[in-house]
């Protein structure tokens, strides 16, 4: 709610409805694109992310990232020489709501791109509306495998890592340190589903077992039932797989029942959002994390934060922002490259492009690979340390190149087809 | 196996207090005051809200009996306001403008506290297990339930012994005639609201504590807590409560052993009730029929 | 078509009005059939007068019990939910045929709300709203657990919109073609409400909110009048489902949710539950303000409920009623 900064490239819809009286008469006689080229109207990025519902408060950091890139971006001369415009769209989190937004976003307000998700489910239903819309749709914050694997599709790019990455980042880690019996808490739709499945596979290839696993409905708050199960499998590990204020709950919960106690607590992803709503008893766990803030020593990462926390009210950066912020910069570039706002060629020129270290903000190299559209970039293991306090949360123990850990696009089962 | 059935209906009946203390709010409003509160969620969140705002000044038992009092505070403003001018319409209309009032509250919380869950800690004594073997047993939990007793307690002694708890059940038998005979209705209507929405915010607050904060938190209990009601039969109080702790333990229980049907339980038990005794376990004959 | 307008049976159109109806549904019914020409000029899309259809369609098969019956019904996103799943379900594993599709999407909502009415139909007031509520919310817990055939909380994909075969040619429906296959499906509904109200049955509604006692001395079966107004509700709200869920090739748990059963009262309320053409109206208001006030600000929500609040308060006849009230005035 620390959003009044808003510059003229993010116009948020109030603005937005009077140039579309203006525009949607013209758009009667011709294609609505050829009129903007003309008149060197605004190129339109449309936002589907959560303002409302559980993921709100990711879904608010996923829009600060994506209008700081916006703003930078407009600052040094725009996308292709005309104005960039971020509209933003509630999408609650949900399916049903993020696709009427979404006919929205294309039907009257004429985007030329789509961005946005924290939701796997989200996602999934976005790619394939923007594959019947032959428009490019690059899912910021939605982890199921499923988005780049089976069910990948030439218009969907990802910026955040997949399922398979977030439990290889840590498996190793996990299964070392503290033991072989694992059980699970996962939340009932793709994402949990995914998880799960990915640790288990490797579980099994390691020599363990899961020893049970719990799903929970999304928006759970008591997880009493669920942990009891937990408790009387006896596991050595308990694996937390459920994201935003469901892991909070769930976290608070198993702390207040002693299970910290008597086996690791773990899981697959971490956020800042969600360690910061923990009162401090609950803060523990091993996790990974797709970005930290803190890189000492990693070019530029320190300028970011700096300039994040004064524009915004002087809370750290987290993935999500980096999420939204790379997502606008990537499809800047590619437009640059493609000279052009044609799907297809933007496309193209997105495969295999490699962020800049200003706009990857960590080591190595990061691209979206070409053959299924995935970024590859670096997870960042760890722990919360004892006594943690705002904002240094979590421990990054070393950072992993996701190239070494990722499946191949074959074994994520992609298979992508161009239109003719 | 025998433990892990103790396990569950223990913590089917912890879950069930809740829904009896909402289901029991409910109960009184929609006796006296003739409107289902849909907004009864809303001011259960706002009583866990307020408390965490308190809580740093007046600590976690100052919270636990101020900020209720706050809650009612709003919810007697809102009855004065926004329900009163709907006395004696079709239901109809109190139904619509709770429902409209739960999404704007729903949404000043969100405003105000932000879209993120808020840490609720709890002193320190309070959350630990009792023993490692009873491990579900928190000393919170043990309150928790020691508070819903005592409240519960209190208000069905009040309404059988004190004053106005007679006119709030003459009131809810036959408000003409007590209105005839004097009683100044428009305060019996009014204190009564206060008494459903000390619930809410009550139970928000111990919510806070177990479940954890956030804007949504009253959507999840507020359903189970119309089962309660139809299942223990409108118009009666005991019944509310007996009719959350049923559904309550039968969820828990279901979630161990069958989970992916511990929310589905509640309604079949419902639909069951409905066809057996249509008017619930406890309900009088003739209402709302 | 013009003579579509009319009050409630109970209250016999008054003649120096009836002109005036026809002109207005005239014209109504003109402005629907061009939209695909005005919507976009003045800054819309057509897609959103799909949407408006389609719920209007809800919302006036909703007001058969609500507003003619006086069964407060909180709990029918259940039909439309069974509605959606039923036809992309159908279209998934049975056959992609577009109007098959469509009716069984239509009768698995009627279905569900013909087997559901003898639970609820003996209830009043408050009461039946309490029932129907929880009904509603079982079907959404199905619909959330169900994972293997409904997909769960994720929702249902991979269905689309096939295209309709007429005679040996095949036609794809894009935005503009599904409008009108939708407003051709919405004329047909209201006419039906319109045949129904005029009708005995129509009549009997009319009667058991009126008056049930007396009507039970006549010798009438109020519950079987209930519960009839209650299935063809069911099957019409189903009808609007399925119609919904091939508008956007998706559907998910939130077609059940409470809060959308909700909002199908409110459009009656709002616009007028006491008119042919209210729910419709109100269908229109709601929608549109909901889509674009959703889109300004993040604090929709607080606007949304101020609707709910300010109908209640300013507008308990709808708008339609107060309009006729200030003629009459």
């Amino acid at each position: 709610m620390s959003e009044n900064n808003d510059t003229s490239g993010v116009i948020e819809r109030r603005n937005l409805m009077k140039i579309g009286a203006a525009v949607g008469a013209a758009g009667l006689l011709a294609s609505p694109r050829q009129v903007w080229a003309a008149s060197g109207a605004p190129v339109k990025i449309g936002m589907l992310d959560p303002r409302t519902g559980t993921y709100a408060g990711n879904g608010g950091d996923e829009i600060r990232g994506a209008k700081m890139a916006t703003d930078q971006i407009n600052g040094a001369g725009g996308m292709l020489g005309r104005p960039l415009q971020l509209v933003v769209e509630d999408s609650q989190g949900l399916p049903g709501p993020a696709i009427s937004k979404a006919q929205k976003l294309v039907s009257q307000d004429k985007v030329d791109f789509l961005i946005g998700s924290v939701s796997s489910a989200v996602s999934e239903a976005l790619s394939q509306f923007a594959q019947q819309k032959k428009i490019l749709y690059v899912d910021t914050g939605g982890h199921a495998d499923d988005v780049t694997g089976t069910k990948c599709a030439w218009t969907t790019f990802r910026t955040c890592s997949t399922t398979w990455m977030l439990t290889s980042g840590d498996f190793g880690t996990l299964f070392k340190k503290f033991g072989k019996k694992w059980f699970f808490i996962t939340p009932d739709y793709s994402f949990g589903h995914a998880l799960e499945r990915d640790y288990t596979a490797q579980l099994k290839q390691a020599g363990g077992m899961s020893v049970g696993n719990a799903l929970a409905p999304l928006g759970t708050s008591d997880f009493s039932s669920y942990l009891i199960r937990a408790r009387a499998a006896n596991p050595d590990v308990l694996i937390c797989l459920s994201a935003g204020d469901d892991l909070v709950n769930l976290l608070k919960q198993a702390v207040q029942f002693g299970i910290d106690k008597r086996m690791a607590v773990a899981g697959a992803l971490q956020e800042m959002e969600v360690l910061e709503a923990l009162p401090k008893q609950a803060l523990l766990g091993w996790w990974t994390m797709e970005w930290y803030w803190n890189q000492p020593g990693v070019p530029h990462v320190a300028e970011f934060v700096d300039a994040y926390k004064k524009q915004f009210g002087g809370k750290v950066p987290t993935a999500r922002v980096w999420f939204g912020f790379v997502s606008v910069h990537a499809i800047a570039m590619a437009t640059a490259k493609a000279q052009s706002l044609d799907t297809l060629k933007v496309v193209k020129a997105l495969e295999g492009l490699e962020l800049p270290p200003e706009i990857a903000l960590q080591p190595g190299k990061c691209y979206y690979r070409a053959e299924d559209h995935q970024m590859i970039a670096n997870m960042f293991p760890g722990h919360v340390p004892p006594d943690a306090t705002y904002p240094n949360l979590f421990e990054v123990a070393n950072v992993v190149p996701e190239a070494q850990i990722a499946q191949s696009p074959q074994a994520a089962g992609c298979h992508m087809t161009y239109p003719s | 196996m025998e433990l892990m059935l103790l396990y569950s209906v223990f913590n089917g009946f912890i879950v069930g207090t809740f829904y009896a203390l909402m289901a029991l709010g409910l109960s009184l409003i929609l006796g006296l005051n003739g409107v289902i509160n849909f907004a009864q969620g809303t001011f259960m969140a706002l009583g866990g809200y307020i408390a965490f705002t308190l809580e740093p000044y007046v600590g976690f038992w100052g919270a636990l009996i101020l900020a209720p009092l706050v809650a009612v505070v709003v919810g007697v403003v809102v009855e004065r306001v926004l329900i009163r001018p709907l006395y004696g319409r079709d239901p109809l209309f109190s139904l619509l403008l709770t429902f409209g009032l739960a999404m704007i509250v729903e949404d000043l919380v969100r405003t105000i506290w932000g879209a993120v869950g808020v840490p609720f800690s709890l002193p320190n004594y309070l959350n630990t297990p009792l023993s490692s073997s009873l491990f579900f047993l928190t000393g919170y939990r043990l309150v928790l339930i020691a508070i819903t007793v005592v409240v519960t307690g209190a208000l069905f002694a009040t309404l059988r012994y004190s004053r106005i708890g007679i006119r709030i059940r003459a009131g809810n038998a036959d408000l003409e005639t007590i209105s005839a005979l004097g009683v100044n209705i428009f305060f019996l209507r009014a204190a009564n609201f206060g008494i459903g929405i000390f619930l809410a915010g009550l139970a928000g607050i111990l919510a806070a504590g177990q479940l954890g904060l956030s804007p949504d938190i009253g959507s999840e209990l507020i359903m189970p807590s119309f089962v309660a009601i139809i299942v223990g039969g409108v118009g009666s109080l005991v019944g509310s409560v007996l009719g959350g702790l049923i559904i309550g333990i039968a969820s828990g229980v279901t979630a161990a052993f069958f989970p992916a049907a511990q929310e589905v339980v509640i309604y079949v038990i419902m639909a069951a009730v409905l066809i057996v005794r249509p008017r619930g376990l406890l309900g009088q004959e003739g209402l709302f029929e | 078509m013009s003579t579509m307008i009319r009050g409630v049976a109970a209250s016999p159109p008054r003649r120096s009005a009836i002109g005036r109806r026809e002109i207005a549904s005239g014209l109504i019914w003109l402005l629907l059939l061009l939209v695909p020409l005005w919507l976009p000029a003045i800054g819309g899309y057509t897609d959103l007068a799909t949407r408006i259809l389609i719920y209007g369609m809800a919302a006036t098969g909703l007001n058969l019990l609500l507003g003619q019956t006086g069964g407060l019904s909180f709990g029918h996103a259940a039909y439309f939910g069974l509605g959606t799943y039923g036809t992309g379900l159908f279209l998934i594993h049975v056959v992609p045929s577009l109007p098959l599709a469509i009716i069984a999407g239509t009768l698995l909502g009627g279905i569900a709300a013909v087997l559901v009415g003898p639970m609820v139909m003996k209830r009043r007031g408050i009461y039946f709203s309490m029932i129907t509520i929880a009904f509603g919310q079982m079907f959404y817990f199905v619909a959330v657990r169900w994972n293997g055939l409904t997909g769960g909380e994720d929702g249902l994909t991979g269905f689309s919109r096939v295209p309709l075969h007429i005679g040996s040619r095949s036609v794809a429906l894009g935005s503009t073609g599904y409008y009108y296959l939708v407003f051709g499906l919405f004329a047909l509904v209201m006419l039906v409400v319109w045949q129904i109200l005029r009708s005995p049955l129509g009549h009997g509604f009319v009667a058991a909110r009126e008056n049930a006692t007396r009507l039970r001395f006549l010798g009438v079966a109020v519950e079987r009048q209930i519960w009839a107004s209650f299935a063809i509700s069911g099957f019409i709200v189903g009808l609007a489902g399925s119609l919904d869920s091939l508008l956007v090739n998706f559907t998910s748990p939130a077609n059940f949710q409470w809060q959308l059963s909700g909002e199908f009262v409110v459009m009656c309320v709002l616009g007028g539950m006491r008119s042919f053409w209210g729910p419709f109206l109100g269908a229109v208001i709601f929608i549109g303000a909901q889509d674009y006030l959703s889109s300004v600000t993040q604090n929709w929500m607080s606007l949304i409920g101020l609707i709910f609040v300010l109908s209640v308060l300013f507008f308990p006849n709808g708008l339609l009623g107060f309009i006729r009230g200030r003629a009459r005035a």
